[in-house]
């Protein structure tokens, strides 16, 4: 069960490190399940370092006997959730970390980055790196085929990033809270066809962290528990040729088991959160986790079904669209998820949830994990 | 990041021990794809083994060359060399005739005129690291 959530500062962090922002969250998490530092034996973890899980303990003086570094993208905090609660259930270790933080913002406005990544042209990336791929671009193909195939329209894809804005504007912490609307979206500049500007998720700093503990220990907690009730992932490809079918999420496979474990459908979720790298990211994710129909996702988001007042609340912090994203923001999700099923959601509270879904995306749409969360 | 020589050749494939007969063929203007003699099927990328099988029973067959537009993007923003100079283009995975998908550009018409479906053709675009190793690389153009 899910005992402690936390963000660090986030946003425009410019005075502060990536380990820092890391051993903040940690803290106020550990704190927000009535633990302490030396509770932590087991460690989730994944970055851009070397041996990241390695220098993080190191960082943060904890020396855990259970430790998980799976990189799979934004995803890894649903998949590391998920081994979590193996890894506790097998008494492998009794209080999990879930720890992720990056300063991606500051770092590109101090040029130590690139707003693209350069993937060296080795291995199968040899066939793909001389013709200019982008990871707006692999998300902007499967828009494409999806237009291609069913008729959906920019128009509909504008409707999530509009969605997602006014939920935004309810949550006092988020990056950007002034309303857009869906011409604002279809006028900003094309970034790759035919995603624009405003399909796009912004670049924040900042960190979260979130403590998984057993069953048991659930009674000596101070804050509501909330249970994990499915979990599983599922994988598809790395180089973008060798991906299926572009209409079509892994998390299809990955909702299909968590769903079945957790024993409940789709239409009993209250509160949703999902990875919106792009607006795509979310309009393919609705479908393959079964909300819609294959197809019927343009359809299917208009009208604002996904606002604070909508059908299918999502993303209710604003999500990676208009509230933060550091980078792999799959964590961030079951942050939201969590605070949702505590009640604690000011502002943007849905009322009586007590059932949440949560699906994280990686790479391009490589990856994917989804969590069953409940509340008593 | 990687460090930028004047001219970026960082993109440029690396071939090895499996690609370096693809990367031959396309310098002679074939485009060769990998066919598994255990259970018949064509794949790409190259492979030592068959990823559906797993036989080493491979062998290389020159590909018509001839395909389709499956999906692509225009991509209009990149900041890093050489591809910012080259914006806006065509980045598309093509599916062959023998039923295999690959990346790569779409170029011989403007980007605005580019669908699911057309019917495109192989080409091959030479980039240089130096003037004695050229890389020939298989793009796709509209067919007709
Ligand atoms: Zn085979």
């Amino acid at each position: 069960m899910i005992a402690g959530i936390a963000e660090s500062r986030f946003g425009d962090v410019p005075d502060a490190t990536a380990l820092e922002l890391h051993q903040e969250a940690a803290a106020l998490a550990v704190a927000d399940a009535g633990l302490a530092k030396d509770d932590v034996d087991g460690l989730f973890s994944c970055g851009a370092d070397l041996l990241h899980p390695l220098l993080l303990a190191e960082y943060l003086g904890i020396r855990p006997r259970y430790v998980d570094g799976t990189q799979v993208g934004g995803s890894a905090w649903e998949f590391f959730l998920h081994h979590a609660v193996g890894a506790i259930e097998s008494g492998l270790c009794d209080v999990a970390l879930l720890n992720y933080a990056t300063t991606s913002r500051s770092d590109l406005k101090r040029k130590v980055r690139s707003a693209n990544v350069a993937i060296e042209a080795r291995g199968p990336a040899q066939f793909e790196s001389a013709y200019g791929h982008t990871v707006i671009g692999r998300h902007a193909m499967a828009a494409t085929r999806h237009m291609h195939e069913f008729g959906t329209t920019s128009a509909q894809l504008a409707e999530i990033a509009v969605q997602m804005r006014a939920n935004a504007s309810r949550n006092p912490l988020a990056m950007y809270r002034d309303p857009i609307t869906v011409d604002d979206v279809l006028s900003s500049r094309l970034i790759s066809s035919p995603l624009h500007k405003l399909d796009c998720c912004i670049r924040s700093d900042g960190g979260g962290a979130v403590v998984i503990v057993s069953e048991e220990r659930a009674r000596d907690l101070p804050k509501k528990p909330v249970w994990v009730l499915g979990a599983a992932e599922a994988i598809s490809h790395h180089t973008m040729s060798e991906w299926h079918d572009f209409t079509e999420s892994p998390a299809k496979y990955s909702a299909e088991r968590a769903f079945a474990m957790a024993g409940v459908k789709p239409d009993e979720i209250d509160v949703l959160q999902v990875y919106d790298s792009f607006t795509i990211t979310v309009l393919l994710t609705l479908e393959a986790m079964g909300f819609c129909a294959k197809g019927e996702g343009g359809a299917f988001v208009e009208g604002g079904r996904l606002t604070l007042d909508g059908s299918l609340p999502t993303n209710t912090d604003g999500g990676g669209l208009s509230s933060n994203h550091p980078g792999m923001r799959g964590l961030f999700l079951i942050i939201e998820a969590a605070r949702q099923l505590r009640g604690e959601a000011e502002g943007r509270q849905v009322k009586d949830a007590t059932l949440a879904a949560v699906n994280g995306t990686g790479g391009w749409f490589s990856s994917t994990g989804t969590l069953i969360l409940g509340a008593d | 990041m990687p460090q930028m020589p004047k001219i970026a050749t960082w993109h440029l494939p690396v071939p090895d021990v499996e690609s370096a007969t693809y990367w031959q063929g396309a310098r002679e203007g074939k485009l060769l794809i990998k066919h598994c003699n255990a259970c018949e099927r064509h794949f790409f990328y190259p492979r030592a083994a068959c990823p559906f099988c797993w036989s080493v029973d491979t062998s290389w067959r020159e590909s018509s060359g001839r395909g389709n537009v499956y999906t692509f993007t225009v991509v209009h923003q990149n900041d890093l060399p050489p591809f910012r100079d080259r914006v806006p283009y065509v980045i598309a995975v093509i599916e062959l005739e023998e039923g295999v998908r690959m990346t790569a550009n779409v170029e011989g018409c403007s980007p605005d005129d580019v669908r699911c479906g057309m019917r495109v053709r192989v080409a091959f675009r030479d980039e240089a690291r130096s003037e004695d190793d050229v890389v020939s690389l298989p793009v796709f153009r509209p067919e007709g």
